[in-house]
């Protein structure tokens, strides 16, 4: 009787306003296009035609003022062949690993310690640990600079009290990275570990207590709930941590300074991009460059996404 | 549920305050930092071991930053910019977001699978030509040079479709055209009120994102007046680093104005963060 009477009440809903529903239809493709437009139009200008035309100058050499000159691939096997180049992808990685595997597990560890019950003050503790995220790039690494600095910086005075000699940070391939992976790692470990605690909040608490009651320990707990429940929010992190982490500029632009340093210890590949480009003027090169720098973004997220992908899944 | 019966001055819950006490500490120790050395002389500040408190040298170091840059201008550039990317990106992208998650029309699932597409692609890679298309339009040294191009983005879109999705009933829309609105009134009068939250999060996200932004405005603004703060710190670094402690006292009081906007709205801001995406 019930389902009768439904399948009537729908009969009759979809029969009477056919006429209205069209012209709904309409109004809604209508209004859907024009408050969609916006983002393809202004993506179309500074999104579409700038890849396309960079693809275009990488393969001319020009100045901007003078004439552009076809010039095919040359560019890029002038790329393949400066050490430069290599250097600067050298440290894009190096400064990536020391600052995005570290940090992502303390981001895990205290997402899990601020999900805690028994916490007290759990506001203040989140907004303290994310507080480093609101500084821009230019304040940390000038606080930083002043921090790692080599004769009166605090961090080897607070060294010195161990023993550990003066160490020179700045002019260093490991002590410049370790410096600039410190910065991104600050600025960032709080931000990853409010995103790891809003999926650790999503878990249902009955699986915890049903995993008790089988007497699994905390640490099985952990490892066969916890991260598996979290699996996306984890991928979600690592290609964020890599897209970033492969366009690092301003932190290694301010504590080497113009160029990246007297032993291109600071040269990251933006770094690198920006150099033959804004200071150069070799726009044709360095648009090969930023295409590399792409292919070399969706390449190695691609290669993180499939190794987090391995991460047993929930299901 | 069994551990009802443990006492604070457990070892496992000393450790767990040991540690976010110790987190805080690493979280806020660079901000005092900042304002030792930018309170201090520089004279003060290079001996070994290191200053630890407060001078009383703070004005001075101001005085000596207004001197340098124009850091009123820097700032009040900044609010410009910030504010007017903040409104336009809170407009479009509700908008966006709107049409995504409440009107139907062909393509639509496609169209925004490609939205999120395109957060994937680096800003660096097309670096030059937008370099080159605000130098034809004449906004080099000009704020519409940031302005225009991050009116609308991406993420706003996939954020606000996100949030108008969970927090607004279809029968909420129905009832609204029963009465006869328009989309764009039901989008004012009936979405917009309701995801006022998710606005408050994603509002903070983009002022702190405008603000902090340093690659885009270093390439289009090249004249000291137009500069935003972000390239007046990295001026006033760069040329005057012999004045240590001038250059701290100037990174401070760039860094203020974001720390109140953020404190203001932190509650919020971390709430929306963290409880907004429970609910899938």
């Amino acid at each position: 009787m019930a389902s009768n009477l439904e399948l009537n009440k729908g009969q009759t809903s979809t029969q009477t306003p056919v006429k209205k529903t069209l012209k709904q239809s309409t109004k809604d493709h209508i209004s859907g296009y024009l408050y969609i437009s916006p983002f393809f139009i202004l993506f179309g200008i500074f999104g579409v035609f700038p890849i396309v035309f960079t693809a275009f100058i990488s393969f001319h050499k020009w100045d901007i003022l003078g004439t552009r000159e076809f010039v095919g691939f040359r560019n890029y096997q002038l790329l393949f062949t400066d050490p430069l180049f290599w250097k600067s992808l050298g440290n894009t990685f190096s400064i990536w690993v020391i600052s995005t595997i570290p940090q992502l597990f303390m981001a895990l560890i205290i997402a899990f310690v601020l999900n805690q019950a028994f916490l007290k003050g759990k506001q203040f503790f989140r907004l303290s640990v994310f507080l480093p995220n609101i500084t821009s790039v230019v304040a940390v690494a000038i606080i930083f600079d002043s921090i790692f600095g080599h004769h009166y910086g605090i961090l080897n005075y607070f060294l010195s009290i161990f023993g550990i000699e003066n160490i020179n940070w700045k002019g260093t391939y490991l002590g410049t990275h370790i410096a600039i992976a410190t910065m991104v790692i600050w600025r960032w470990v709080g931000y990853n570990s409010i995103i790891y605690l809003s999926a650790l909040q999503s878990i249902p608490k009955d699986l915890y207590e049903a995993a008790t009651i089988d007497g699994a320990s905390k640490m099985q707990q952990f490892f066969m709930i916890t991260i598996p429940m979290i699996r996306p929010m984890i991928i979600f992190t690592v290609i964020l941590s890599t897209i970033g982490g492969m366009q690092i500029f301003a932190e290694a632009q301010i504590f080497s300074g113009a160029g990246g340093g007297a032993l291109d210890q600071g040269l990251t590949m933006t770094l690198y991009l920006y150099e033959e480009a804004f200071v150069r003027n070799a726009f044709g090169y360095a648009s090969s460059i930023a295409w590399v720098l792409f292919l070399i973004i969706v390449l190695f997220s691609l290669f993180n996404l499939f190794l987090t992908n391995r991460i047993k899944s929930a299901e | 549920m069994n551990e009802v019966g443990i006492k604070w001055y457990h070892p496992g819950r000393i450790s767990v305050y040991v540690l976010l006490i110790l987190i805080t500490f690493l979280s806020i120790f660079p901000f005092y930092w900042m304002f030792v050395i930018g309170s201090n002389t520089t004279a003060a500040v290079a001996k070994f071991p290191p200053v630890m408190v407060p001078g009383a040298n703070f004005i001075t170091n101001a005085q000596n930053v207004f001197a340098t840059i124009e850091f009123f201008r820097a700032i009040m550039n900044s609010i410009i910019v910030s504010t007017a990317i903040t409104a336009s990106v809170l407009f479009f992208c509700s908008l966006a977001g709107f049409a995504f998650a409440k009107l139907e029309f062909t393509g639509k699932n496609k169209l925004f699978i490609f939205i999120i597409a395109t957060m994937m692609v680096p800003a660096q890679l097309g670096l030059i030509p937008s370099y080159m298309i605000i130098a034809k339009l004449g906004w080099i040294n000009n704020l519409n040079a940031l302005i225009v191009p991050a009116a609308v983005n991406a993420f706003g879109v996939f954020w606000m479709r996100q949030a108008i999705m969970s927090t607004i009933p279809n029968e909420l829309v129905d009832a609204g055209r029963m009465d006869g609105c328009s989309n764009f009134r039901i989008y004012w009068n009936v979405v917009l009120p309701i995801i006022r939250p998710s606005l408050a999060t994603l509002g903070l996200i983009t002022f702190m994102n405008v603000w902090n932004d340093f690659l885009w405005p270093l390439v289009v603004l090249k004249d000291k007046a137009s500069q935003t703060i972000q390239l007046a710190l990295k001026t006033l670094n760069g040329a005057y680093y012999t004045d240590f402690a001038m250059v701290m006292a100037g990174t401070f009081m760039a860094t203020i104005p974001i720390l109140i906007v953020f404190l203001m709205f932190s509650k919020q801001f971390i709430a929306g963060l963290t409880e907004g995406s429970v609910k899938h």
